[in-house]
């Protein structure tokens, strides 16, 4: 393995770093692993994105056009799997990789060839995931949350194709989060202690606690999935005194600290980048802080919020119910001081800024019809209908996944060395803010309405609303190709990026020259 | 490749990663042709396993030589015990997942079906239980004969492998010896039991919701006690090679974190699993 002969260097430089194809697979390099993580991500998500426009497009008019209701099902549940497994989570910790030793000043993650492990582990999980479409009996097509007894009672193959995915997945979260909060305990640079962490970190350092708490618990389930699928238990079947509601408690229990897995880091990267475009320091640092840990504690005693209709003793349901309600509260904080940062700020609006407001406006309704769902009432009404499609696509779209696209504009120069094509950045920006809405805000109309997701098929009333958010969602997809083109153009060349790419940006990545150079901070920085 | 010790040791490029997705993508893979009866899915199994055991060879062989040649300063002791406590946190969360489950069952889930009129009017809920829908009666494993010896043999082991701790404080290496081998010995006696009550049981894991959390908890500790067992074996080959000394051996204090770990999870499982 090892190619070092060298006996007499007193630094990194010769590692030998190899070049063509085994520089990615033999990585041991934060920032390598980290641009192959956001690269995996990124075709991930246009991947699963074509599974949606496979829904959009059944959907476009009533009755079935274009695929049978089995395929219906099987494109929902993988465009799910996909895109939280595989596109936006990669996507964050690829984020972690780049930027979370150069946001602390240290040379690497703690284990760097555990890190390129946690990232080659997500390929055969992938395959697995993929090939699974091929296989007698089809894709999983139970929906992505996988409730018995639908997937119980499915004898395909790739039922198992997919929990054995998971279960990889799993591994790599897990040591991939024990990397990095490790990292983050024990390499800062001297002087950098925990409440100078810029926020990213402070999230990451959070979110790598949530996957190390409730991947283990996914992984419970899903081995108690598969013995009852195989080896005869039956912790989901009633008959044997199991409870098919069994699965769902455990399933939520890391489903839904896996919500804020998703979103956490999001509210990490936009807390970076307000304050550089606004030039103002982050309002009320100390109180981020002690809102992302509060919320990160309170989702683990919601997760029956997701159960309402499925039959709880009353008392439960006020309980989830209130304490879903609770979450309102830290998010709310953060809300305000992403404002209150802009409020008097010398404020400019490159793609990243517009990116974060537009994070911040939209995410804030996806938050207030998440609240709209926690009032117990409401939900039972609402459970299971384009309504919450859209609520968690205003969380997850418009808040996870463009932060994600505002931070990749706002580090481009720091990764690439080049400026990015402005018009064209802001081209992509418009297009995507303006497409989302129109696929998803009329989701809200047609889910009050009464329109049930998960279905091939839907009444005459929702025609107009359904088209509309066909239109939107295509547009959405193709806009997405624009971005991949200004990422391309900006890596082949652009204006030369300075060390400090942005005015008012803050932090230890800005004191490297663009683009980062394979090792930095190898004696690490002293932070006053 | 020598180093400045002051600086946190950097591997080299490396293509243990890429085994290691390897040898999951062919497990993964194999274990789920076999489970579907697909022709030739036992080899693709057995080639990950045998890939995932070269890797662990591997693998380990080159942290362990980097350990003895000095990389390894004061900052990544640090990052290995925090990340073993992580670890061990991680398997913390995946038992909870089980022992969740089987509250859940006994509190509530049980307590419904037997209210229930409308499918099994007759079935009275009781614990241990085989559910509604069994024909036999079920013999449950009472805590007191070989359960109670088990507790007593794993809570020895955890004295044993202190008392070889406090050899390796001492730099000396044949308490450490005797008191490992006394672990190893303790660890394989409680397996063997184990495996006698599995033979022995009136019950199997299609036994109902009973049989699904006792094989599913027991059987997953089993395998991490056989775990703990191979850790602590390799442990004992260090030793007998002359690795370790009182102020270097986290890799023995991560596998007596493990090991104690496991003995924890075990009392949690003679009271709530044989006992209550």
């Amino acid at each position: 393995m090892s190619t070092t002969t060298a006996t007499h260097h007193d630094d990194h430089a010769d590692h030998g770093h190899p070049t063509g194809i085994m520089r990615w697979v033999a990585s041991t390099n934060h920032k390598d692993i980290g641009t192959l993580y956001l690269w995996f991500s990124f075709f991930m998500f246009l991947f699963a994105g074509a599974l949606a426009l496979g829904i959009r497009a059944e959907l476009f008019q009533p009755g079935l056009q274009f695929v049978e209701p089995e395929n219906f099902n099987r494109l929902t549940t993988l465009h799910g799997l996909i895109m939280i497994f595989g596109a936006i989570m990669p996507a964050f910790v690829g984020f972690a990789n780049w930027m979370i030793p150069l946001m602390i000043g240290t040379s690497d993650l703690a284990f760097p060839r555990l890190n390129n492990m946690s990232f080659w582990l997500m390929v055969p999980a992938a395959i697995l995931l993929i090939t699974s479409i091929f296989v007698p009996g089809g894709a999983i097509a139970g929906g992505w949350t996988m409730y018995p007894p639908l997937s119980v009672q499915n004898q395909s193959m790739s039922v198992d194709m997919s929990i054995l995915a998971l279960h990889i997945l799993g591994v790599s979260s897990i040591v991939g989060s024990i990397n990095i909060i490790t990292t983050i305990l024990n390499m800062r640079a001297p002087g950098m202690t925990l409440m100078k962490m810029p926020l990213f970190v402070w999230t990451w350092l959070i979110t790598a606690f949530l996957l190390i708490a409730s991947m283990p618990v996914l992984a419970g389930a899903l081995t108690m999935l598969l013995t009852d699928r195989h080896f005869g238990t039956s912790f989901f079947d009633a008959a044997g005194g199991g409870d098919p509601v069994l699965w769902q408690h455990v399933f939520w229990f890391f489903g839904h600290p896996e919500v804020y897995i998703m979103i956490l880091p999001a509210f990490g990267l936009i807390s970076t980048i307000i304050p550089t475009f606004a030039r103002k320091p982050l309002f009320g640092y100390a109180s981020m802080v002690y809102a992302t840990a509060a919320i990160a504690l309170l989702s683990f005693v919601v997760w029956a919020h997701h159960m309402f209709t499925t039959g709880m003793p009353v008392a439960g349901q006020l309980f989830f119910m209130y304490s879903t309600m609770l979450i309102s509260i830290p998010t709310g904080v953060k809300v305000f001081n992403w404002v209150a940062t802009m409020w008097r700020g010398s404020m400019t609006f490159e793609t990243p800024m517009l990116f974060s407001i537009a994070v911040v406006f939209l995410f804030t309704i996806g938050g207030l019809s998440g609240l709209v769902c926690s009032i117990l009432p409401v939900d039972i009404q609402v459970q299971d209908t384009y309504y919450v499609v859209a609520h968690f696509h205003y969380v997850l779209f418009s808040g996870a996944a463009m932060s994600i696209m505002g931070a990749v504009y706002y580090w481009l120069p720091k990764w690439t060395g080049h400026m990015y094509d402005e018009t064209l950045g802001k081209w992509h920006f418009w297009l995507t803010t303006i497409a989302f809405n129109v696929t998803f805000f009329p989701m809200h109309f047609t889910g009050l309405a009464g329109m049930p997701r998960r279905i091939p098929d839907y009444a005459l009333q929702f025609a107009e609303f359904n088209m509309i958010s066909s239109i939107g969602a295509f547009a959405l997809g193709i806009s997405q190709l624009l971005f991949l083109y200004v990422v391309i153009k900006c890596i082949k060349g652009g204006a030369k990026a300075e060390a400090k790419s942005w005015e008012g940006a803050e932090g230890l990545e800005w004191t490297v020259p663009s683009p980062a150079p394979f090792h930095t901070f190898e004696t690490p920085p002293t932070v006053k | 490749m020598s180093q400045n010790t002051n600086n946190y040791y950097l591997p080299a490029p490396s293509l243990w990663p890429l085994i290691a997705s390897i040898a999951l993508f062919l497990m993964a893979g194999g274990f789920a042709m076999q489970m579907n009866d697909v022709a030739s899915g036992s080899y693709v199994l057995i080639a990950g396993v045998l890939v995932f055991i070269y890797l662990l060879y591997g693998w380990f062989r080159d942290v362990i030589k980097e350990s003895l040649s000095g990389f390894y300063n004061k900052q990544v002791d640090v990052s290995f015990r925090w990340s073993m406590g992580w670890f061990i946190f991680s398997e913390v969360m995946f038992f909870a997942g089980f022992f969740g489950a089987l509250f859940y069952i006994r509190t509530f889930a049980l307590d419904w079906i037997s209210g229930s009129k409308l499918v099994w009017p007759d079935f009275v809920a009781t614990w241990p239980t085989s559910g509604p829908a069994a024909t036999e009666a079920l013999e449950a494993m009472g805590p007191w004969g070989l359960p109670a010896i088990n507790t007593l043999i794993l809570l020895i082991s955890g004295a044993t492998l202190t008392y070889a701790h406090w050899g390796l404080m001492k730099n000396n290496r044949k308490q450490l010896t005797i008191g490992l081998i006394l672990t190893i010995a303790l660890g394989a006696i409680f397996l063997y039991l184990q495996a006698h009550e599995y033979a022995e049981a009136a019950f199997t894991m299609d036994s109902g919701i009973y049989g699904s959390t006792f094989y599913m908890l027991t059987g997953f500790h089993g395998m991490h006690v056989t775990m703990g067992t191979i850790m602590l074996l390799i442990i004992l080959f260090r030793v007998m090679k002359g690795h370790f000394n009182a102020d270097h051996h986290f890799g023995f204090e991560a596998v007596a974190w493990y090991w104690h770990f496991v003995d924890v999870v075990w009392l949690f499982l003679f009271v709530f699993v044989y006992w209550l």
